[in-house]
Parts: C-alpha cells; sequence; structure tokens
C-alpha cells in the first residue's frame, strides 16, 4: 500500500518535470521590472482581456537588471529600465525597435518626454516612457532642521548620526556626492571619483542603512530621519505620514527617466507592443499611477487629476527643478568597473 | 534543587528566544498598523491581502511542489545509490562518501552558482532548473540516512533467504527494506526540510516569474513592510505544527521507536 | 557476483553527479582562471589579495566563528539538560528544534527585523519600562544575533543525538568506579560526544560563513560579507570570473577547515543517525 503510494507519487513527480521542461507555451510575455512599479491588477487585467500568461520579474539596481538579461538565462520580452541603462544597451546593439503602428495608444504621452528620450534614444526608435522624476531628501520634519535640508550638505550632519538613509545603488550614491562637491554627475576623471568617494566613506558612521525600495516604510516607520529617494518614493511617503517632506538639494541632482523597449531576447514582441499599448491606455495608466505614484507622461492620466495633485511639485517636479538636474550618462566599462570597486570599498569600510 | 531551577530556567531562556520571534509574527499578523510596531487594532486584513496576492500563493505551491518532488526523486535515487554504494568495496566506498560529502560542505551560494553557470551555458532556466538543484543538494542528504540503517541490517537473513531460493528483489523487499525503511522516511524528512528552507539556491537556479516562498519574501521585504509576510508566517508556523505533530506522532513511528 | 550487480545501483547517482556537481565544479574553475575576455588568469583568484575581498572574507570568517562558538555554548549545556530530562519521547525535542526551521529561513530574518528596528519591538519594551534603546539593527551584531538564531538547531541536534547514544551504563560504571562528576564529562561524555560537535561547528560554521542573505536584509548595505561580495560580482557587476574566482578561494577556504575539524575527531557522521 505505501509502495503503491510511492510509486504513484513517483511517477508523478517525474511526469510534471518532464512536463515542466518540454514544451514551450507560445502565449506568453516574460517582462523585467523595478520592484513595486507596477500596480499588480493591472497584470491581472492584461492576462484576463489577451489571454497571455504574464512572466513577471522583478530587480532592484539597473545594473542588477544589466547582469539577469546579459546571463542570457531567461528569454525576456520586455524590461523597463532607467535612461543611462538604456543608452548603454543601444550602444550594445542589445534593443529592438518598436513597431509604433501596434502602440497606437502612445499618443496619451506627451511628446515632450519623447524629446527628453532622445538624449538616450536619439530617434525615438526604441523606448516609450514610463514613469520619471528627480532624486531628493525625504525627512521627517519633527526631527529635521528644514532651513538645512535644501543643501546635500545635511546628510553629512552629525546630529542626524544613525538616522541618515543613503541610496543602495552605485550611480545613485556617487550622484549625492558628486553634486555636492560640484561636479558632474557622469564624471569618471579618477581623482573626483576618489574625493567623492572620500565623502561617502566620512559619511558611513552617520548611515543607518543603504536601502533603495525599503526607504520609504523605514521614513514612514520614522526608523530614521532622512532619506535620499526617488521623488515618486517621496510622494507616495507623504500620503502615509504627515510628518515627512520632500526637497530636491540647490546644488543639483538627477533627472531620470524609466523606459520600457524589447530587447533582443525578446521572442513575443507582439505580446509586447500589445502591452506596451495596455500601458498607455487611459484607465490602466491611471491605475497604475494611483499604485506606483510616480510623474507619468500621460497627458491624459495627469489632466483627470484633482488640481491639488497636479501641482504636487514632490510628484510632479516643477521645471526650475528639472533645469538644474542632470542626466546620468552610460559609463564605458573601464569607469563602470571604477564605480564599482570605489562603491565596494565604500560598503567594507569602518 | 537550585541546579534543577536553572535548568529550567535556562529551558525556558532558550525556548523563548527561539519561539518569541515568531511570536512577535503571529502577533502583529493582527495588527492593524502597517506603519509602526504599535498595536492598532484587531484586524483579519492581511489575510485577506495575502490570500488575493497570486504571486505569493503561487509562490506557496511552487514551494510545495518543489520540495515534495525533489525530496521524492532525492530519495529514490539516494536510496539506490546507498543500496549500490554499500556493496562496494572500501575504496569505492571511500570515494563515493567523500563525493557525496562535497554538495553538503560546499557553501550554498557556490552550489547555486555552479549549477546557474552550468544551466545558463547549456539551458534555460525554468522550474525545471530549481528541481534539479533541490533535488542535487537533497540527495547527499538521503544517502547518510540510509547507508547507517544498511550497515545495521542484517546481511546474513538475506543470504539465508537466498539460499532458499528467494528472488533478491523479494528478499530485499522482504527483509532489507523494512530495517532501512526509517531511514529512508527521515532521509525524505530532511530533504523536505532542507529543499524547503533553502534560499541561495533557488535564487541563482530559478527561470523568470518563478518564486518559492525564500526567494519571494526576499523580494517583498526589499520592497518594504508587508504585514501579509507576517500573515504568511502565521499560516505556515501552524502548517508546520500539524505536519510534524503528525509526523512525529503517528503511532507507526511510536511502535517503531520501542523495540 | 550479486555484490557486483547491487553496485550499479548507485549509477544513476553517480550520472547525477558527475552532471550536477562536477561539472558545475568544473565550469565555476573555467570561469575563475580565465579572464572576460576569456584567457587564461589567475587575477580572479589573487583578487582575493585586494583590501576590500580581504576585509570582507575577514569579517565573514570573524563573525562565523563568533557565531560558531556561540552557537556551541549555548547547545552544550541545553544538549546535556535534554538528555537528562529522560523524556519518554525523543521527537518531541527534534520537534520544538525542528519546528522554527520549517518556518521559512526568509521570515526568521523578518522577525528578527521587527524585533531589532529602531522603533522594534524591543526598543519599545524597553522604553516602555525606562531604558535606553537598542541600536543593533544595520551592525554586525544584528548579523550575528540572526545566525545564531537560524544556525542553532544545527548544532543542537547533532551533539544531542550524540549525547542520547552514550549507554547509561558507561556512566554508572565509571560512578561504580569512584569516578567523579568532572571525569565522567571529561573521560567519558566528552569524547563520545565529539562526532556530534564537530558535525554541528561544519554545520554552523559554513552557511555562517557563506551567508548573504542575512547581511543583505539585516546589515542595512553596511555588513559586507564575502558571500555579498561574490553576490554582487554575480548579480550586480556582471563579472562571472571575478565571482567564480572568489566562489573558488572561499571553497578551499571551507574545505581546508572542514580537513582541519575532521582530523581532530573521528569519523564526523554523528548529525544524521
Amino acid at each position: 500500500m505505501k509502495k503503491t503510494l510511492l510509486l504513484l507519487l513517483t511517477t508523478l513527480a517525474v511526469f510534471s518535470l518532464f512536463q515542466g521542461c518540454g514544451k514551450e507555451d507560445p502565449n506568453t510575455l516574460t517582462i523585467l521590472n523595478y520592484g513595486k512599479y507596477i500596480e499588480p491588477e493591472v497584470l491581472d487585467k492584461f492576462e484576463a482581456e489577451t489571454g497571455i500568461k504574464v512572466e513577471y520579474e522583478e530587480y532592484i539596481t539597473p545594473e542588477n537588471m544589466y547582469t539577469k538579461y546579459k546571463a542570457g538565462a531567461i528569454d525576456y520580452d520586455l524590461i523597463c529600465t532607467s535612461d543611462y541603462m538604456i543608452e548603454k544597451l543601444i550602444g550594445e546593439n542589445e534593443v529592438l525597435e518598436l513597431n509604433f503602428d501596434q502602440i497606437p495608444l502612445v499618443k496619451n504621452l506627451d511628446s515632450s518626454y519623447f524629446e527628453f528620450s532622445k538624449s538616450f534614444d536619439p530617434e525615438n526608435k526604441y523606448t516609450i516612457p514610463y514613469f520619471f522624476g528627480t532624486v531628493g531628501i525625504l525627512y521627517n520634519r519633527e526631527i529635521v532642521d528644514e532651513s538645512k535640508v535644501n543643501s546635500w550638505q545635511i546628510l553629512w550632519d552629525d546630529t542626524y548620526s544613525g538616522k541618515i538613509i543613503m541610496a543602495d545603488s552605485v550611480r545613485d550614491s556617487f550622484m549625492v556626492a558628486e553634486k555636492l562637491l560640484g561636479y558632474s554627475l557622469n564624471t569618471t576623471e579618477d581623482d573626483k571619483l576618489r574625493a567623492a568617494q572620500q565623502l561617502l566613506i566620512e559619511q558611513k558612521p552617520l548611515v543607518y542603512s543603504y536601502l533603495v525600495d525599503e526607504a520609504q516604510d523605514e521614513m514612514i516607520a520614522e526608523n530614521a530621519a532622512m532619506a535620499v529617494v526617488y521623488s515618486g518614493e517621496a510622494g507616495l511617503a507623504l500620503e502615509y505620514n504627515d510628518n515627512l517632506a520632500f526637497s530636491v538639494p540647490k546644488e543639483g541632482s538627477n533627472m531620470w527617466i524609466d523606459s520600457w523597449f524589447m530587447p533582443k531576447s525578446a521572442r513575443h514582441t507582439e505580446n509586447a507592443e500589445k502591452f506596451l499599448n495596455f500601458l498607455c491606455r487611459e484607465d490602466i495608466a491611471a491605475l497604475n499611477f494611483d499604485y506606483v505614484y510616480y510623474a507619468t507622461p500621460n497627458m491624459k492620466v495627469k489632466e483627470s487629476l484633482d488640481e491639488e495633485l497636479q501641482e504636487n511639485t514632490t510628484i510632479f517636479p516643477p521645471q526650475e527643478i528639472l533645469n538644474n538636474c542632470e542626466v546620468l550618462k552610460s559609463l564605458d566599462d573601464e569607469a563602470a568597473m571604477r564605480y564599482n570597486l570605489y562603491w565596494k570599498e565604500i560598503k567594507s569600510a569602518d | 534543587m537550585i541546579k534543577k531551577s536553572a535548568e529550567r530556567i535556562y529551558l525556558f531562556l532558550i525556548f523563548l528566544f527561539l519561539y518569541l520571534p515568531i511570536l512577535v509574527l503571529i502577533v502583529l499578523s493582527f495588527n492593524d498598523s502597517k506603519a509602526k510596531v504599535v498595536w492598532g487594532g484587531f484586524t483579519v486584513r492581511w489575510y485577506k491581502e495575502l490570500f488575493s496576492n497570486t504571486a505569493i500563493m503561487e509562490a506557496f505551491s511552487t514551494t510545495i511542489f518543489v520540495s515534495l518532488a525533489s525530496a521524492l526523486l532525492a530519495t529514490i535515487l539516494g536510496t539506490l545509490a546507498a543500496l549500490g554504494i554499500d556493496a562496494m568495496k572500501k575504496r569505492g566506498r571511500t570515494i563515493m562518501l567523500g563525493a557525496t560529502n562535497i554538495p553538503l560542505l560546499n557553501a550554498d551560494i557556490v552550489t547555486g552558482i555552479s549549477m546557474m553557470l552550468l544551466f545558463v551555458r547549456f539551458t534555460r532556466l525554468g522550474l525545471s532548473t530549481v528541481l534539479i538543484a533541490h533535488i542535487t543538494f537533497n540527495i547527499p542528504y538521503v544517502i547518510l540516512n540510509v547507508l547507517p540503517k544498511l550497515k545495521q541490517s542484517s546481511r546474513t537473513t538475506y543470504e539465508a533467504a537466498l539460499d532458499l531460493g528467494a528472488t533478491p528483489l523479494y528478499a530485499f523487499y522482504k527483509i532489507t527494506w523494512p530495517q532501512i525503511l526509517p531511514g529512508v522516511l527521515s532521509g525524505f524528512l530532511m530533504a523536505m526540510t532542507m529543499s524547503l528552507d533553502d534560499f541561495s539556491v533557488t535564487y541563482f537556479t530559478k527561470g523568470a516569474g518563478i518564486n518559492t516562498l525564500s526567494t519571494i519574501i526576499y523580494t517583498e521585504m526589499r520592497k518594504g513592510i508587508r504585514p501579509e509576510m507576517y500573515a504568511l508566517s502565521t499560516i505556515l508556523f501552524l502548517i508546520a505544527l500539524i505536519l510534524l505533530l503528525f509526523i512525529n506522532f503517528r503511532p507507526a513511528v511510536r511502535r517503531e521507536r520501542q523495540d | 557476483m550479486r555484490n557486483l550487480k547491487r553496485q550499479f545501483l548507485a549509477g544513476p547517482y553517480i550520472l547525477w553527479m558527475a552532471g550536477f556537481i562536477l561539472l558545475p565544479t568544473l565550469m565555476i574553475l573555467y570561469y575563475a582562471f580565465t579572464s572576460t575576455s576569456g584567457d587564461f588568469s589567475l587575477l580572479n583568484v589573487t583578487s582575493i589579495t585586494f583590501s576590500v575581498h580581504f576585509k570582507s572574507l575577514m569579517l565573514s570568517l570573524k563573525l562565523a566563528l563568533i557565531c560558531t562558538v556561540i552557537c556551541l555554548i549555548l547547545s552544550y549545556p541545553l544538549a546535556m539538560i535534554l538528555n537528562n530530562l529522560k523524556t519518554k519521547s525523543q521527537g518531541l525535542i527534534v520537534f520544538i528544534f525542528i519546528l522554527p526551521m520549517w518556518m521559512n529561513f526568509m521570515l526568521r530574518i523578518l522577525a528578527w527585523r521587527l524585533l531589532l528596528s529602531n522603533n522594534g519591538v524591543i526598543n519599545s519594551v524597553l522604553g516602555f519600562i525606562g531604558l535606553p534603546g537598542l541600536d543593533i539593527l544595520n551592525t554586525p551584531t544584528a548579523v550575528v544575533f540572526c545566525m545564531v538564531y537560524d544556525f542553532l538547531p544545527f548544532m543542537v541536534l547533532p551533539v544531542y543525538n550524540a549525547m542520547a547514544r552514550i549507554q547509561p551504563d558507561i556512566i554508572e560504571a565509571a560512578k561504580d568506579l569512584g569516578a567523579g562528576n568532572l571525569t565522567i564529562f571529561f573521560r567519558i561524555i566528552l569524547p563520545l560526544t565529539m562526532s556530534g560537535v564537530i558535525s554541528g561547528i561544519i554545520m554552523v560554521f559554513v552557511p555562517a560563513l557563506t551567508s548573504f542573505a542575512i547581511s543583505d536584509l539585516l546589515g542595512g548595505g553596511k555588513v559586507l560579507l564575502i558571500g555579498n561580495v561574490i553576490e554582487q560580482a554575480f548579480m550586480q557587476e556582471y563579472n562571472w570570473n571575478l565571482g567564480s574566482g572568489l566562489s573558488v578561494v572561499l571553497m578551499v577556504f571551507v574545505i581546508a577547515s572542514m580537513a582541519l575539524m575532521n582530523s581532530h575527531g573521528d569519523e564526523g557522521g554523528g548529525t544524521f543517525a
């Protein structure tokens, strides 16, 4: 009796094992996106409407995305990532052209963002903007001296020792130090990088932790006084805790734009384009905006928001702030390696 | 007397250490306040959110499938291997045991990465790669559980059965099998425990959209506070409790322990 | 003849090992000794001498040692107490220690994060009774705490198993022959439980040395262990050669410390019986 049961279970297991790797279901769509960067319901709705099965995978930093893609072990159909990383992949010939005839709803997007995208996609052939924003300081007004948050310098103020959250992402953390020193955030000059590194090492004893997506919740829970976060993260945090506020320091910051593209590995390009069109649809984009809460380039959605939200400068950065911001450019391999090594040295410093 | 109470206190402290974190998770799973660790009223909201979270539910079933299937296949391969190794001469046995120890001693991260390198080169990552990886690190646990029982099992009875005309298979089924069964079962159980608890190997060998509980909790945790996770902990704890109670206190086991 | 046939039963396992243990190990060696362009190179392996890599290896060693020692100190008396309890069902004890293990590894880390955070449970309790809070989240201390929590059962069970196997008659005999409690402990109990202790040390030390998830989630990105360096090389920097090189170093390290361990004990198979 026991033996029969065992035999049955074995057959079942072996059977399902081979079924798992045997055939390939053609009607799928494999997506790679940042964490917390889509309303899960959007995926459910897409599956329900089109019958396409979505295989959804997340990553934390753009570098993490690059590795996952380059490993080549998974054939992604559609990836969303940031400007400089897309530039790098376009340079490596890893991106497919989009067929915009299949994505008619792209007309819902404000064309000025396509202008902006030209910095990494010069002919607007490859990408569709998803969300954009800046990087700034999310802080707790009860604890932090508000007259000082207009400068990155406050992140080195030892009155907030153990209450500062830095970005756990190479380029974002270096950006802060570089801007404070008055450099470009795309600098590759070694002495400037070293100076920025030195500053970040000095800061380390004051840092509560290096985080990306968790920073928001730590701030809401008031486990820290201030955090370097993306503007959208701040926008959402402000909704949960009235003590919080957001500032983009006067030294300038990074303006980023996250866009969708089809990588060379795409095997379901039609499904990918269907999905992009779906994302541009007003009701879907609105649903998604409510969840992600970053500045959306979808003008239909923006127009439908109430005035107060449209004028929320945390979510929609005003022009004068954007003018003071720089866009990240992709680094060559040698510079990228130095950034990585210097970052590791910061992380292992005492 | 003092010694006795010191012992009691020590035991109590260790159990507190082991179970306090779990208790905290359970209490917080009913807490109606997301942001802070402050009691905000009783709620079952997180349970509702958990059950409507398809990603977690899928990861749950994947975990069950992977741990059962991998433990089962590892038990079969491992038991056969143990029978084979037991029949080997000393040198062959030493080599085999040494090789068996490799995945056991190797760092999870190295096991996971080396398999990833292999899979990336020859195939795509998917559910089957996770399963293969789990079977691989499970087999040694089975072998190491079955071998001692085989050594204890009485060789002479088996050979006597053969001399009396039993086929090897029949003799094995009638004589050896009942003697090694406890080892096979505990090997299976250990393999399942390891598979359930694994994070590193799965992390490196999983394909897109495939998650076990470990990997999905890891990604969820990197996103910030998720009270659904507390609810999940409570449910997993209850399942583990019931299952282990069932396994440990079955009458069959009790009978076996009496001999 | 019969035996030869039976040896073939190990065939599938040997094939499996060749495919999924030997081959992957060869792959890792291949990557470790080649540069990104595919030429032979020792740089990946020797890069362990880079101050940042070496420092993280030393930190990992330190934390792993601390964790192992704490586990051992906690477990040994515990195993003795449990053994003396003479519970009717030995299963119950194993049960108590295995139960937390069946609740996911990640969730146990989550629990510690909740306990230790600035506004977490421990600090709330301390604040309530008027004591100053503990700031140990995002420090190596928090990482060690969680490692001890996660790996304690791996130490308790083998030590307890070894102890439970000691025949009471032996101890009785020693007592009859006039041995004192200390003598019994050092001459009988300790030597007879050594195999369990060694299994326990291995089972705790190796995962502690190579863990990366715990430091990732409880170290706040400030505790860089060798596991984190390797994980980052693979997952962030897309430098598989470097990651493999460091993995090989780690592998050698683990094997060497195991060899050291095993040379001090007899056949260390006490874990699984």
